[in-house]
C-alpha cells in the first residue's frame, strides 16, 4: 500500500530532497484545513437568520493585513533558500564522479560508458559512487529522468547538460524521458540497475563490449548494406574488402583516394562519385543514419582493408 | 454605490419597454452587433463550444490512460489529443472566459457607460476570434496537431508534420482578439467612468479587468512574435530555434513563457474579480481590505511578468538565472494569501446566504488555495527537479485553472445569468451540479499530485502498472467533473429558455447592474447617467432575495 504514495528513495539526493518535500505537503495541509475551516465556521457561524441582522462593518485591518502580507512574505523566502540550497547540492557534481555520456534521440537513449562500453535505453551504474551523466541530443528536446534519484535535467540539441547522482540502494528503477519528444515520448525509457561496484565492472568488462567496428558491422548487415557490397562477382556494388586507402577510379574517369571523407561522401550521398562499372542505385543514408552511426560504419570499412593487409 | 440621481436630459429615454436581448430579432442585428452585451452573449456560445470541444479531448485521453499499455489509442492519436485539449482550453477557453463573457457584459455597466470605448473594434475581437477558431477546427480536420499546447521547438519547427503551421496561427489570431479586448478595457475604466465613481470606488471586478488589460497588452504581443518565429523556421527554414540550424531551442522557451507565464494571470485575475463581487454579496458585508485586495491585483499583474524562468530550472537556463527566478516567484506568494485571507475575512461577522454562486466562490477559494500551495513546491528549485514536468505539475495547475478559474467563471455565469439573460435557473440543480463538479474535480486531480510525486511524466500515452489504480481514480473522477459540467450547462440552457423571469435584483446585490439596470438591461443601459455617490459593496446586512 505504501509504494502508492511513497516512492522508493534510492539516491543521497533523494534522503536530500524528500524531507522538503513532505514538509511541505504537512504545511499545505494545515494551510489549507485552516482556510477551509475558517471559512466553513465563519459560514455557519455568521450565516444568515431570518428576521436577524448583523449590521455590516467598515472591514478594515492594517494589523491582519500586514500579518497575511509579511508571514507568507518570510515563508516565501525561507522555502526559496532551502530550495536554492538543495538545487546548489543537485547542480554540482563532486570531483571525481564516475563519467557516463548519455545522447538522446527519437526515441531512445544511447549511453556509452567511460571504456567504451555502450548499451541503449538502460543504464547500469555502480551503489556508493558518484555518478556524473553528461548529455546532449541529437534532434528534439528531451530530459532524463530518474524518478527513484529525483534527478531530472533536460538534454538540449546543441548544447551539453548534466545531472549527477549517488545510488545508495541496488536494484532496478525507472528511466523515463521527461520532456514531450513525439509519437514515441512515453516508451523512451527504460531501467536503471544499480549494482554493486565489482558486479558494475565486472558487467562493463563482461558484457559484450562493442567497439566501433562492430557496431560498424552491426549496422553494415542490419541495413542491409551486405546485399550489394558482398564481395561476390557480379554483385551491384563494389567490393570493399581492401577499399580502404587505395585509388578507385570513377565511372568519369577520374580517380579519387578512397580516403575516410569519401567512404562518408559514399553513404550520405552515393550519386555524386560512383566507382566505374557501376549503375548509381544506392539511395542517399543521410537522413537514415547518425552521425555517431556514419562514423561506426567507417570504422568497420576501414577494417575490413586491414584484415586484407593482413592476409 | 446605491444612490443615482437622474440627470435630466443627458439623453432621450428610448420609448420602447425594451431589453438588449429582444429589441430586434434578426440574424444580422446579433452577427454585427456593436452592443457589448450582445457581442458577451456570442462569446459565451462560441467558448461553450471549445469548452466542451477541449473537454471532449480530455475524456478520450482519460480513456486511454485507463490502462498502462497505449492500447485504446495509437500513441500518435493520443499525442494529439492532450495539444488539442491544451491548446483549446488555453487559448480559446480560458484565456477569453471571464474578460470576453462577464467582462465585456459587465465593465460598460459597472462604470455607469452606454458600451464599452470601442464597440467596433470589440465586434472585431469577436470576429477575430471566430477566425482563430476556424484555424483550430481546420487543424482538427487536417489531422490535428502533436506538439503539445507549449509547441517547443525543434519539435515544433523542424520534426512535427501535423498543422503546426494552422495551430500556430489559430493561437496567433486568438492572442489579437484578447489585445483588442484588453484594449477596450483599459480605454474604458480609464475616460468613462460615471460622474462620482472614483477609482476607490470602482467594483474589483473592474479592477481585475483593467490589470487583465494590461496584461494582455504587454504580453500576448511577444507570443505573437514567437509564435511567427515559429512559422518562419518551420515554412523557410531560418534557424532562430533549432540548433541543428543554428538557432537555440532554451530561447524559444524563453519567449514562449514571457508571454504563457503572465498569461496563467490572464486567466486567472477576473476569477479573482468575480470572487471579490459574490463574497460580499452572499455575506451582506462590505468586503474585507478593499484598498488591499486592488493593489494585489496590481502586485500579481506586475510581478507575474518577472517570474517566467521558473518553468525553466531544469532546461539549461543557469543557476544563478533560475535563482532570480526562483526568488522573485515567491513574492507572489503575498498577493495571493493578502486575496485569499480578504475574502474569507469577509464572512466575518456578515449574515452568510449559500446560494450556487456562493458555493461556487467558496469552492474556489479552496481549491485555489491548494493550486496556489503546490506552487510552492515547484517554485522551490531543488524540488522542481524532480517535479518538474510530471503530472505534479499537471495537478497543480489544473487546481489554479480549472479549480480555480472555471469554477470562479461558473460562480460569476450563476450570479449574472438574471441579469443577462433574465431568466433564474433552478437553484437546486445549480447547486447540485456544484457539488458533482467540485467532487468530480478533486477526484481527478488529487491522485495526480500522488502519482506525480511517484514520478509518472506528463503526456505519456503508457506508464507502469503500479500507478494504474491512481489513474483509473483520476479516470473516474473526470467522468463526474464532465457529468457535472455538462449538467451544469445543461441547466442554464433550459432556464434560459424555460426559467422563472428574474426580477431587476433579485439577489440584493449592490452595484450599478443590479440597482439601476433592468433584467435584461435596456439596449443602453442605462435610461439616464447614473451618478456614483457611495463606495461600492456598501452592504448594511437588510438586503434580502428577491425569488418568487
Amino acid at each position: 500500500m505504501l509504494k502508492y504514495i511513497f516512492p522508493e528513495q534510492a539516491s543521497t539526493f533523494a534522503t536530500r530532497v524528500d524531507p522538503m518535500y513532505y514538509f511541505l505537503v504537512i504545511f499545505s495541509a494545515l494551510v489549507c484545513v485552516g482556510i477551509g475551516g475558517l471559512i466553513i465556521y465563519f459560514a455557519v457561524r455568521y450565516r444568515k437568520i431570518e428576521g436577524e441582522n448583523r449590521p455590516s462593518k467598515a472591514l478594515h485591518s492594517i494589523a491582519l493585513e500586514l500579518t497575511w502580507t509579511v508571514i507568507p512574505g518570510i515563508g516565501g523566502i525561507a522555502i526559496f533558500a532551502w530550495g536554492a540550497l538543495l538545487y546548489n547540492d543537485f547542480a554540482n557534481a563532486p570531483e571525481g564522479a564516475l563519467e557516463i555520456d548519455v545522447v538522446g534521440k527519437q526515441w531512445m537513449w544511447k549511453v556509452q560508458h567511460a571504456n567504451g562500453m555502450r548499451e541503449v535505453n538502460d543504464l547500469h551504474v555502480p551503489v556508493g559512487r558518484p555518478v556524473k551523466i553528461t548529455m546532449t541530443s541529437q534532434d528534439v528536446l528531451h530530459d532524463y529522468y530518474i524518478p527513484a534519484f529525483r534527478v531530472k535535467h533536460d538534454v538540449v540539441p546543441g548544447k551539453f547538460t548534466s545531472i549527477w547522482f549517488e545510488a545508495t540502494k541496488t536494484g532496478e528503477y525507472h528511466l523515463f524521458c521527461a520532456e514531450y519528444c513525439g509519437t514515441e515520448h512515453s516508451l523512451m525509457g527504460g531501467t536503471v540497475y544499480v549494482m554493486e561496484p565489482e558486479d558494475y565492472a565486472q558487467w562493463l568488462e563482461g558484457g559484450p563490449k562493442t567497439s566501433p567496428q562492430e557496431s560498424g558491422q552491426f549496422l553494415f548487415e542490419q541495413r542491409g548494406c551486405v546485399t550489394c557490397h558482398s564481395g561476390a562477382s557480379g554483385a551491384r556494388g563494389p567490393n570493399l574488402m581492401g577499399v580502404y586507402g587505395s585509388t578507385v577510379t570513377l565511372g568519369s574517369g577520374d580517380e579519387v583516394v578512397a580516403d575516410e571523407e569519401y567512404l562518408r561522401e559514399s553513404i550520405m550521398q552515393p550519386a555524386l562519385r560512383v566507382v566505374d562499372g557501376f549503375s548509381p542505385l544506392m539511395p542517399s543514408f543521410s537522413n537514415q543514419l547518425t552521425e555517431e552511426d556514419v562514423m561506426d560504419l567507417v570504422a568497420y570499412i576501414k577494417s575490413l582493408s586491414a584484415e586484407e593487409g593482413a592476409e | 454605490m446605491a444612490v443615482i440621481a437622474d440627470r435630466e436630459g443627458a439623453y432621450a429615454p428610448p420609448v420602447r419597454e425594451e431589453n438588449y436581448l429582444t429589441w430586434d430579432h434578426s440574424i444580422k442585428s446579433w452577427l454585427f452587433t456593436q452592443d457589448h452585451k450582445r457581442i458577451a452573449i456570442l462569446y459565451l456560445i462560441s467558448i461553450t463550444v471549445f469548452f466542451l470541444l477541449g473537454g471532449i479531448f480530455a475524456m478520450l485521453f482519460r480513456i486511454e490512460l485507463l490502462t498502462p499499455a497505449g492500447d485504446v489509442f495509437e500513441a500518435d492519436r493520443y499525442n494529439k489529443f492532450f495539444t488539442l485539449h491544451g491548446v483549446i482550453m488555453i487559448f480559446f477557453f480560458l484565456i477569453p472566459s471571464v474578460p470576453a463573457t462577464l467582462g465585456n457584459f459587465l465593465v460598460p455597466i459597472m462604470v455607469g457607460a452606454r458600451d464599452l470605448a470601442f464597440p467596433k473594434i470589440n465586434l472585431a475581437s469577436w470576429w477575430v476570434f471566430n477566425v482563430a477558431g476556424v484555424f483550430a477546427l481546420l487543424v482538427l480536420v487536417t489531422g490535428g496537431v502533436d506538439t503539445g499546447w507549449t509547441f517547443y521547438s525543434p519539435l515544433s519547427t523542424s520534426y512535427a508534420n501535423t498543422s503546426v503551421f494552422l495551430a500556430v496561427t489559430a493561437a496567433f489570431a486568438a492572442g489579437f482578439s484578447s489585445i483588442l479586448t484588453g484594449i477596450n478595457f483599459i480605454v474604458t475604466v480609464h475616460k468613462m467612468r460615471a460622474p462620482g465613481l472614483t477609482w476607490f470606488r470602482l467594483p474589483l471586478f473592474i479592477w481585475a479587468n483593467y490589470a487583465t488589460g494590461v496584461v494582455i497588452m504587454l504580453g500576448t504581443p511577444v507570443v505573437a512574435i514567437t509564435l511567427f518565429l515559429i512559422a518562419v523556421e518551420r515554412l523557410w527554414g531560418v534557424g532562430i530555434f533549432d540548433p541543428a540550424l543554428g538557432g537555440d531551442s532554451v530561447l524559444f522557451q524563453h519567449m514562449f513563457w514571457f508571454y504563457s507565464h503572465p498569461a496563467v494571470y490572464i486567466m486567472i485575475l477576473p476569477g479573482f474579480g468575480v470572487i471579490s463581487e459574490i463574497i460580499p454579496c452572499f455575506s451582506r458585508n462590505r468586503i474585507f481590505g478593499y484598498p488591499f485586495i486592488a493593489f494585489s491585483t496590481l502586485s500579481i499583474a506586475i510581478l507575474g511578468f518577472f517570474v517566467w524562468g521558473h518553468h525553466m530550472f531544469v532546461s539549461g537556463q543557469s543557476f544563478y538565472t533560475g535563482m532570480v527566478f526562483s526568488f522573485l516567484t515567491m513574492f507572489i506568494a503575498a498577493p495571493t494569501a493578502v486575496k485569499i485571507m480578504n475574502w474569507t475575512f469577509t464572512l466575518h461577522g456578515g449574515n452568510v446566504i449559500m446560494t450556487t454562486p456562493m458555493l461556487y466562490a467558496i469552492g474556489f477559494i479552496g481549491l485555489f488555495t491548494i493550486g496556489g500551495v503546490t506552487g510552492l513546491f515547484l517554485a522551490a528549485m531543488g524540488l522542481d527537479v524532480p517535479l518538474h514536468d510530471t503530472y505534479f505539475v499537471v495537478a497543480h495547475f489544473h487546481f489554479t485553472m480549472v479549480g480555480g478559474m472555471a469554477m470562479a467563471f461558473f460562480a460569476g455565469i450563476h450570479f449574472w445569468w438574471p441579469k443577462m439573460i433574465g431568466k433564474m435557473y433552478p437553484e437546486f440543480m445549480g447547486k447540485f451540479a456544484c457539488i458533482i463538479i467540485f467532487t468530480g474535480f478533486n477526484l481527478t486531480f488529487m491522485p495526480q499530485f500522488i502519482v506525480g510525486w511517484l514520478g509518472m511524466p506528463r503526456r505519456y500515452h503508457a506508464y507502469p502498472e503500479e500507478w494504474q489504480v491512481l489513474n483509473v481514480m483520476s479516470t473516474a473522477g473526470a467522468s463526474i467533473l464532465g457529468f457535472g459540467f455538462l449538467a451544469c450547462i445543461a441547466c442554464l440552457i433550459w432556464s434560459a429558455f424555460w426559467g422563472k423571469p428574474a426580477k431587476q435584483n433579485p439577489w440584493g446585490a449592490k452595484g450599478l447592474e443590479w440597482e439601476v439596470c433592468t433584467s435584461p438591461p435596456h439596449p443602453h443601459n442605462f435610461t439616464s447617467i447614473p451618478v456614483v455617490t457611495e463606495e461600492a459593496y456598501s452592504y448594511t446586512g437588510e438586503e434580502v432575495l428577491d425569488i418568487d
